[in-house]
């Protein structure tokens, strides 16, 4: 494979282009630039860190270390998934829920993917296993977080027609059934566009990247075409395992509506 | 035949009070004195403690859908979860009946819920707890957007609820109402409930 390697010059000459966002946010008031300031440091810095970690873990070949990075990996992404919803549970229930749900999914479809369609040399070779979690992880964070956001809003707002359905004889499932479909459609929907715009809209970052690295076009293609099912298979899982982990802590044995463990954030 | 021991919820204190069959019972007290949450502790819709019998059986052995189909509650504000009137009735055939009587055509089935009055959706609501059969009937306020020859009317369709043997625990802020309806009374002050002995009454 040959590729132009990049150095430091050329990413400091692609950082200039965040002056036009911060230009923007001056002039505009929109109070983005602390914020764009962070953000951009933040993935600079995040994204070194992995690059090393990364060539250290292949260096190892380790099946632990491969799983405490997948670990650290699932536990970020679930911070990350809570980290922007108007409501959550209170306590750590909104970080264990989101965390589990992924953790589930995440996992599964990797181990999956590593297994059966890649003859990887073992299943914890890393080469394989942490980018296939890293981008499937990804889409299920954007799925749950989504899914979860709009359960809790939305259990928020119909209380009243969920109490009906409840105060009606109505066990919590089926009181819960109209806000959980809202939810898993609204988890689920950015995949399904996603698959749909692909190489029209959108050229996917991981096929581009092969081609980049010098990868035949149809051959990063059919990479592409089989992430893309793995990421679908992982948000369907992780929005499933978050709607039934969700739905279990917003009511209670008794079948009640338990707002009250819920509480708004910012 | 509902016997209610010690029951409390957040801010109402431990009551206990019994309901015959054919009772109606009126709840009145200050706005926030917590009527509905005693609606609602009977309802198990909130968490609540104590325990309440049901012809003798136990609300804690019977699971809660099942309450809450025989003790049946109507909240002041009527909750609705699709976009038209007839999906939210089960049997259609037992509301028929209902519907006539409170003056609501039958096809209101196929009205959307977003254009119903405030009336409507009342007597509608009341209309969807009593298809249910309920033994007991907790409404909150069942009247408060209906005029007077409107309200005599739910009045009538309840009062035969209780000749057949159901019973109705009801919130009122009117007056007239909670004397001309309510046998009982159960009047709330800070989440203190008390009974209030009324005159008796020949009916």
């Amino acid at each position: 494979m040959n590729y132009i390697t990049l150095d430091y010059w050329d990413l400091a000459s692609a950082a200039a282009l965040l002056l036009i966002n911060a230009g923007l946010s001056i002039v505009f008031q929109l109070g983005l630039a602390r914020r764009l300031v962070i953000a951009a440091a933040r993935m600079v810095v995040q994204l070194t860190m992995v690059g090393l970690v990364l060539k250290a873990l292949f260096a190892v070949q380790s099946p632990w270390l491969t799983i405490l990075v997948a670990l650290a990996m699932v536990l970020f992404a679930g911070r990350e998934a809570i980290a922007r919803q108007e409501r959550t549970f209170t306590g750590y229930w909104s970080y264990g829920i989101g965390t589990a749900s992924m953790c589930v999914a995440a996992l599964i479809v990797t181990l999956y993917a590593v297994t059966t369609q890649f003859e990887a040399r073992s299943w914890f070779d890393p080469r394989y296993a942490i980018p296939l979690l890293g981008m499937i992880l990804g889409n299920t964070m954007n799925g749950v977080s989504l899914c979860l956001d709009r359960l809790l809003s939305s259990a928020h707002a119909e209380r009243i027609a969920i109490e009906a359905r409840l105060a009606l004889g109505a066990d919590a499932r089926t009181a819960l059934s109209s806000v959980s479909r809202q939810a898993m459609r609204a988890g689920m929907l950015p995949t399904v566009n996603a698959m749909a715009a692909t190489g029209l809209v959108s050229l996917p970052g991981m096929m581009t990247g092969q081609i980049l690295a010098g990868v035949e076009p149809v051959e990063a293609v059919k990479y592409q075409i089989l992430i893309m099912f793995l990421i679908g298979g992982g948000t369907a899982l992780g929005v499933f395992a978050a709607i039934q982990f969700a739905s279990k802590r917003l009511t209670d044995a008794r079948h009640r509506l338990r707002l009250d463990r819920l509480t708004v954030k910012n | 035949m509902l016997q209610v021991e010690n029951l409390s919820c957040r801010n109402l204190a431990p009551v206990s009070f019994t309901v015959d069959a054919g009772e109606s019972v009126a709840v009145t007290g200050a706005s926030g004195a917590g009527k509905s949450l005693l609606l609602r502790s009977l309802a198990d819709l909130d968490p609540n403690d104590g325990e309440i019998f049901l012809d003798g059986r136990a609300r804690s052995a019977m699971p809660a859908p099942a309450w809450r189909r025989r003790v049946v509650y109507v909240p002041a504000e009527s909750g609705w979860w699709a976009d038209h009137v007839g999906p939210h009735f089960d049997d259609r055939d037992a509301a028929a009946g209902f519907l006539h009587r409170l003056q609501l055509p039958a096809e209101c089935m196929e009205w959307p819920v977003a254009r119903l009055s405030t009336g409507e959706r009342q007597r509608l609501a009341l209309v969807r707890a009593m298809v249910l059969a309920p033994t007991v009937m907790l409404l909150d306020e069942p009247t408060s957007g209906l005029d007077h020859e409107t309200t005599l009317r739910v009045e009538g369709v309840l009062h035969e609820r209780l000749t057949g043997a159901a019973a109705i625990i009801f919130v009122s802020h009117d007056k007239a109402q909670a004397d001309r309806f309510g046998r009982r009374r159960l009047h709330i002050e800070d989440g203190v409930i008390e009974e209030v002995p009324t005159e008796p009454r020949r009916s």
